[in-house]
C-alpha cells in the first residue's frame, strides 16, 4: 500500500465525517463516512450547501449563526446540530468547521469535521435527567425547610391593645432552617409576653433547640412573668446539656408587655444584642446594657430585668445579630450597632409596620453580605 | 431608563452626514455590520446598536411581555431615535429587523426617510398563496429544538475545541461570543421572529424602500422578496451576488454599494 492510499483511506473511512465546501457554500468534497451517515450518494452531496445536510432547525441555526461566525472568526467548534441521517432518522452530531487560508491570506475554502455525538447525546440526557431529579428533591427540600422554619414562628402576630405590632423573618438559605425565633402571646394575668432569640448554628438540630427555648420561655413566663427568671430556666435547662454534643447555647431577649393605661415593659436580656427603642420625638437610642451571658454556656448566670415606658408613638425593635453581622455590599466591614442606630436615627419616629418594612428592605440590600439568618420584631405603642 | 445603554447604542461617521441606521437580525449581535460599518461611515452617520438579550445589551432590561412580539422591538427603534435626537432615520434591518423596521416606520413615519430591508420575510410559514419557506411543522421543529435545548453551542466542548492554549483567556473571549445568547431569550426572540405574520402591515409602507436579498438563500427564499416588493408601492428589488442569509458579511461591498447607490437616489 503506498502512502498516498493510505491517507486517501483514512480520509474517507475516518471514524468522523469530513467534507470541504467553497466560500459560497457549495460542497466540494465529502468522506465515505459522512455519506454513510446520509445515505446518500455523493453526487447528491456534492454542489448542495452544508446546512441542506441538516434538519430544518439546525439549518436556521447553520445560517442565523454559524455562518456569520465562520465569516467573523474564521473557525467556529462544538455546534450541537443534527443530521438529515439515512433512513429518516435523525443524527445528532458536533460541527467543527475552519476557513482555510490561502498563501496570502485569503479565504480558500471551508473545511467542516462532523462527529458522531448519539452517545454523547444520550450521556447528556442522563445528566439532564439526574439533574431535573435533584431539582425536584431540592424544591422539596426547600419546601420542607419552609414549613418547619414557619412552625417555629407564630403564625399570626397579635397586636395587644393600644399596641402595633410587626416581624419578620429573613431566611439567609432556602436550604437550611435557621436557629432564629421570636412570638408574642397572652399571660394570664392580663399582661404579654414577648420574646425573641438565636440558637447558634443551623439546620435540624438547630431547630430542635429552638423550638424547646421557645417553648420553655413561653411556660416560663406563664407560671411566672419575670422575665429574668424565665432566662435563668432556659439557661439551667440548655446548661444540662453543656458535656452532649447536641449541646447548643442560644441568645435571648425576652420581656413582658402591660397595656392598659401606660404600656409598660419589663424586659431582660442574654448575650443578645441591646434592643432598639425609636422614640415618638424622633431619637433613636439602645437600651442599657445590663444583660446577662450567653443562655446556657455558665451553670450561674444571672439576668437582670429593666422597666421602661412606651410613649405613644415610640417603638421597640428587637432583631437578632444577622442584622448587625451582615456584610455591607461593596465592603469588608460588618453592619455594626452604630450603623443600624444611625439608621433608625434617620427612620424614627416610626410605627412597627414601617420599622420592620425599613428593616426588611434593608436586609435585602445587603444581598449576599447576609450570611446568617435575621428575625426582628417590632412594639409600638399607639395610644393610651 | 438609559437607552443607549440598554441596546448598546454605537455611532461613528460623519456627524453631518445622513443617519444610517443598522439593526441586526435574530442570531448575532451588530457585529453583523462590521464589515459594511466602515465603508458606510465615509459618508453617513451610521448608528448600531444590540436588540435586548442579544450582544452587549443590558440584559437585565429583558422582559418576556414586552419581547413576545415585534412590537417591543419596534418600540426600541422608536426610543432610541428619541433618545438620540435622530430624524430622517434610513433604517437597514436584516432579516427579522426589517419588519421591526417596518413596524417602527408604520408607527413614526415623522422619524425615518427610508427603509433597506435586507432578506426580510414578512412571514416564515407558508401560507394558502403565500410561500414563506417553511412548514409549520418545520417552525415547530426550531422552537422545539431550542426548547430542549440540544440545538447550538455544546458548552463542555466549545472551550476544548476552540481553547487556545497559549492564550485562554483570547479564546474565552472570543469563541463564538457574538452569538451566544442566553437561551430563554433566544427562544422568546426565535418564537417572536418566525411566528410572525407582518404580510398586512407591508402596504402601509410610506417610505422609499430597497429590498436586498440573496441568489440563494434557505431562510428567505427569492419568492419571499418579490412579495415584499410587489407590496409595498415603489420599493426596489435588488438581487445580490452572494448565497446565504447575511450578504453583509458574505459580500460587504456589494452590499454597501447597493445601500449606499439607494441613499443617493433619495431626494
Amino acid at each position: 500500500m503506498t502512502g498516498a492510499d493510505d491517507s486517501e483511506e483514512l480520509y474517507d473511512n475516518a471514524p468522523c465525517g469530513s467534507l470541504s465546501t467553497s466560500l459560497d457554500g457549495a460542497i466540494t468534497k465529502v468522506n465515505a463516512t459522512l455519506l454513510r451517515w446520509l445515505g446518500l450518494p455523493r453526487e447528491q452531496v456534492v454542489g448542495r450547501r452544508f446546512s441542506d445536510l441538516l434538519t430544518v432547525g439546525g439549518r436556521i441555526y447553520y445560517e442565523t449563526h454559524m455562518a456569520p461566525l465562520l465569516r467573523m472568526q474564521g473557525e467556529i467548534g462544538g455546534v450541537a446540530l443534527e443530521l438529515k441521517a439515512a433512513g429518516d432518522n435523525r443524527m445528532p452530531v458536533l460541527v467543527t468547521a475552519t476557513v482555510i487560508t490561502g498563501r496570502d491570506e485569503t479565504p480558500q475554502y471551508v473545511r467542516t469535521i462532523v462527529f458522531d455525538a448519539r452517545d454523547r447525546l444520550a450521556y447528556e440526557q442522563e445528566l439532564l435527567r439526574a439533574r431535573q431529579a435533584a431539582d425536584r428533591d431540592r424544591e422539596r427540600l426547600r419546601q420542607l425547610v419552609r414549613s418547619l422554619q414557619q412552625s417555629l414562628l407564630p403564625a399570626v402576630l397579635p397586636t395587644p391593645p393600644g399596641t402595633q405590632t410587626a416581624a419578620a423573618y429573613h431566611m439567609a438559605s432556602p436550604d437550611e432552617v435557621g436557629g432564629d425565633f421570636y412570638d408574642l402571646f397572652p399571660l394570664p394575668d392580663g399582661r404579654w409576653g414577648f420574646l425573641l432569640g438565636d440558637v447558634c448554628g443551623k439546620g435540624v438540630g438547630a431547630a430542635a433547640v429552638t423550638a424547646m427555648a421557645r417553648y420553655t420561655l413561653r411556660t416560663a413566663l406563664f407560671h411566672d412573668p419575670d422575665p429574668a427568671t424565665a432566662l435563668d430556666s432556659l439557661n439551667a435547662i440548655l446548661y444540662q446539656d453543656h458535656r452532649s454534643v447536641t449541646h447548643r447555647h442560644c441568645t435571648v431577649v425576652c420581656g413582658t408587655l402591660t397595656t392598659g393605661g401606660e404600656a409598660t415593659i419589663v424586659i431582660a436580656t442574654g448575650g443578645h444584642p441591646p434592643p432598639l427603642l425609636l422614640q415618638a420625638d424622633g431619637d433613636a437610642r439602645y437600651l442599657p446594657a445590663n444583660g446577662g451571658p450567653l443562655i446556657g454556656v455558665l451553670a450561674d448566670a444571672t439576668y437582670r430585668t429593666q422597666t421602661l415606658t412606651l410613649n405613644p408613638g415610640d417603638t421597640l425593635l428587637l432583631y437578632t445579630d444577622g442584622l448587625v453581622d451582615a456584610h455591607l455590599p461593596d465592603a469588608k466591614e460588618r453592619y455594626e450597632l452604630e450603623a443600624l442606630l444611625a439608621f433608625a436615627g434617620r427612620l424614627a419616629p416610626a410605627s412597627a409596620a414601617s420599622t420592620v418594612e425599613a428593616i426588611t428592605a434593608l436586609l435585602a440590600s445587603f444581598e449576599d453580605g447576609l450570611d446568617d439568618d435575621a428575625a426582628v420584631m417590632a412594639i409600638g405603642a399607639t395610644s393610651r | 431608563m438609559d437607552v443607549r445603554a440598554r441596546n448598546h447604542v454605537v455611532s461613528g461617521g460623519r456627524t453631518d452626514g445622513r443617519v444610517v441606521m443598522l439593526s441586526h437580525g435574530f442570531g448575532c449581535d451588530q457585529n453583523m455590520w462590521r464589515f459594511v460599518t466602515p465603508i458606510l461611515e465615509k459618508d453617513h452617520h451610521v448608528v448600531r446598536f444590540d436588540h435586548v438579550g442579544a450582544g452587549r445589551s443590558d440584559l437585565s432590561a429583558w422582559r418576556e411581555d414586552r419581547y413576545a412580539g415585534l412590537d417591543g422591538y419596534a418600540a426600541d427603534v422608536v426610543e432610541i431615535c428619541e433618545e438620540l435626537d435622530l430624524r430622517q432615520v434610513v433604517f437597514v434591518g436584516h432579516s427579522v429587523s426589517a419588519m421591526i423596521g417596518v413596524l417602527a416606520a408604520n408607527h413614526r413615519p415623522d422619524l425615518f426617510s427610508a427603509l433597506v430591508l435586507v432578506t426580510p420575510s414578512p412571514r416564515y410559514i407558508d401560507d394558502e398563496g403565500y410561500r414563506g419557506g417553511f412548514s409549520r411543522s418545520d417552525i415547530e421543529e426550531l422552537l422545539e429544538s431550542l426548547e430542549s435545548n440540544y440545538l447550538g453551542w455544546s458548552h463542555a466542548m466549545a472551550p476544548v475545541i476552540m481553547g487556545n492554549p497559549e492564550n485562554p483567556e483570547l479564546a474565552e473571549e472570543l469563541t463564538n461570543s457574538f452569538c451566544r445568547t442566553d437561551p430563554t431569550i433566544a427562544r422568546s426572540f426565535a418564537r417572536a421572529t418566525f411566528l410572525a405574520d407582518n404580510r398586512a402591515d407591508l402596504p402601509a409602507v410610506s417610505l422609499p424602500t430597497l429590498i436586498l436579498e440573496c441568489r440563494t438563500d434557505v431562510i428567505a427564499p427569492p419568492e419571499v422578496g418579490a412579495f415584499v416588493r410587489d407590496r409595498v408601492a415603489g420599493s426596489v428589488l435588488v438581487t445580490l451576488d452572494a448565497t446565504g442569509h447575511c450578504p453583509q458579511l458574505s459580500a460587504p461591498r456589494e452590499t454597501a454599494e447597493a445601500i449606499d447607490s439607494f441613499l443617493a437616489s433619495l431626494p
